[in-house]
């Protein structure tokens, strides 16, 4: 057995809180009631549990920053904004078994002291939307929300609010200034959310993926749930994996899994008995791996951080032989270009400048002193000279397409074109 | 002309301020109905709600422009948003809109001249195992081949 997450995901009824409840969900939540909130968010940092929106930080710690005693309101926020390419794991949770995902924000809400929580859900996924607003109700009308839970005195709201198409509302503290109604703007940390959050008020955002680990962690310990995955990289993740493999999905695996294994054992291989050339394990914002390179590599996060790459959110895409590593920089750049929120200089010009050279190359009117120009430019765009890692995303992805296959972009540069069947 | 939301939508705009500890926070959900009303946000929109929720026109106007899926005048009927992102390139969204633009007789960004389909390309959409996609209105249409979209694109145009 290697699941916590998907084990009810062939049910298609799992929808409905009926099929989900006679499958165990909400069951936690007594045992939850019974335990003190400070006991539950311990409960959490045993278990080792790390955020699965891309960061990789302890959950528990990061509940742990919210002030004691603080006479604030208190939210939780559940964010939903998916938007990195390579990345469509949440969505999955939320088509298959959204009550998982609401328990686990109970148990969340509890523990930090939230009256009122928030699931902020990009604005494409209208369908979701409707899914997650019938589970809501659901729940409430099984008295699993609202007032006085189960009898325990706890109070929960859960909120709705959708996105409108900007990538950069899943960084948390700009998803804060887009729930307020404004720009999606990052802000400058310190203060953290935790402490100075939504309307200035101590704030927990956590990812969909996170919240719906913890059901599994409050029935079972969290014993129980390190004997999953490795052992800094408790649990297990979902990866959903696209681009050239005979079957493309979401898979949940242990942490630890070898990424020659995944990509031969659960993606059925390279697509059309084609040679791998690369991959991006964690979404677009990190670093390419070449075929010899992910034969050291698990899905791990110290394993990915050594191989210097990352297991962020689990967007894992596969390029094979006949891909141009030109076109492929190339379309990585456009979505930063297009995505930047334009507030800080280096990277509303820097994503915007990389964006046409990477063009400039693979029209065939780059020159070679472009490809020094393209990391120069990437080393001026990263640690700390922005608000939010929004530039380093886009950095950390160029200077390892344009070192790791510099021969190519060399080629690409004097044929003025390219040599390989997919450019 | 004016904008005044109905009836039915006025209750459904009052519900959502209620959600929020702060007026202006329930404008993204007010967007959403008045565009759903009106088919886009236009000046009258935005001076309707800045009066609503007590904001200036001009808080409203620089919240709609920041974001991609407010439409800032009025489009086709359906609008098809193509993924042409990374992974869904990888799978060849290339194609994918090549084929639109010549069954619609339109380039990316216009609306056919019936007014029936506006054609968008669009970054990522979250569905990139099933790529190339697109979706239109609210519903995604995955894994996709020409075959597949003259089916689509049939059933609404018979509709």
């Amino acid at each position: 057995m290697s699941s916590i997450l998907n084990n009810n995901w062939n049910n298609p009824r799992q929808r409905e809180i009926k099929t989900a409840m006679a499958n165990g969900a909400y069951a936690s939540l007594k045992k939850v009631f019974n335990m003190q909130p400070v006991e539950v968010t311990e409960e959490v940092k045993k278990s080792g549990l790390r955020g699965r929106g891309g960061a990789g930080f302890l959950t528990g710690m990061k509940w742990g920053f919210i002030p004691k005693n603080s006479k604030k309101t208190v939210y939780l926020i559940n964010n939903f904004d998916e938007s990195e390419p390579g990345t469509f794991k949440d969505r999955a949770i939320v088509e298959k078994d959204p009550h998982r995902m609401l328990e686990g924000m109970i148990i969340a809400a509890y523990a930090i002291g939230a009256r009122t929580a928030y699931i902020y859900i990009r604005g494409e996924y209208y369908r979701q939307w409707e899914i997650l607003e019938k589970a809501i109700a659901e729940a409430c009308r099984e008295g699993f929300l609202g007032k006085n839970i189960l009898r325990s005195g706890f109070d929960l709201d859960i909120y709705q609010h959708r996105g409108a198409g900007a990538y950069i509302c899943g960084e948390e503290t700009a998803l804060l200034s887009s729930l307020e109604g404004g720009r999606g703007y990052p802000r400058i940390k310190p203060p953290f959310p935790a402490i100075e959050g939504a309307w200035r008020c101590p704030t927990i955002v956590n990812n969909v993926e996170t919240l719906s680990n913890l059901p599994f962690i409050m029935n079972n310990g969290a014993a129980a749930y390190r004997k999953f995955g490795t052992e800094k990289s408790p649990g297990t993740k979902l990866i959903s994996a696209s681009g050239h493999v005979n079957k493309p999905g979401v898979y949940e695996v242990e942490m630890g899994l070898p990424v020659r294994t995944f990509v031969e054992e659960h993606l059925g291989g390279v697509w059309k008995g084609r040679k791998l050339k690369g991959v991006v394990p964690g979404g677009s914002s990190f670093q390419v791996l070449t075929a010899e390179e992910t034969s050291k590599c698990c899905l791990d996060f110290e394993s990915c951080a050594g191989c210097g790459t990352s297991l962020g959110s689990g967007g894992f895409y596969v390029m094979d032989e006949t891909t141009c590593m030109v076109k492929m920089l190339q379309y990585t750049a456009k979505f930063y270009e297009h995505e930047s929120c334009g507030q800080c200089t280096p990277c509303r010009e820097g994503t915007g400048w990389v964006s046409q050279i990477v063009r400039r190359i693979e029209e065939g009117h780059g020159r070679q002193r472009d490809l020094d120009l393209l990391i120069d430019v990437s080393k001026n765009m990263v640690n700390g000279r922005t608000i939010c890692v929004f530039a380093d995303a886009l950095a950390l992805p160029v200077i390892s397409y344009v070192t790791k296959f510099r021969a190519e972009f060399e080629e690409h540069i004097k044929l003025g074109r390219c040599s390989l069947q997919n450019g | 002309m004016n904008f005044t939301f109905t009836p039915e939508n006025k209750k459904k705009f009052d519900e959502y301020v209620k959600r929020y500890p702060q007026k202006r926070a329930a404008l993204l959900p007010a967007l959403w109905l008045a565009q759903e009303q009106n088919g886009w946000i236009s000046g009258e929109v935005m001076e309707y709600l800045a009066g609503l929720l007590e904001v200036t026109p001009a808080f409203v106007y620089e919240t709609v422009t920041f974001y991609t899926m407010y439409n800032k005048k009025p489009i086709g009927k359906h609008h098809i948003q193509v993924c042409n992102s990374v992974c869904c390139w990888l799978r060849g969204s290339e194609q994918t809109v090549d084929y639109l633009k010549r069954k619609l007789g339109v380039n990316v960004g216009e609306s056919t001249a019936d007014g029936r389909f506006h054609l968008s390309t669009v970054e990522c959409l979250g569905s990139c195992g099933s790529a190339p996609m697109m979706q239109i209105d609210n519903d995604y249409f995955e894994n996709l081949d020409e075959e597949k979209i003259d089916q689509i694109l049939n059933e609404l145009n018979t509709e």
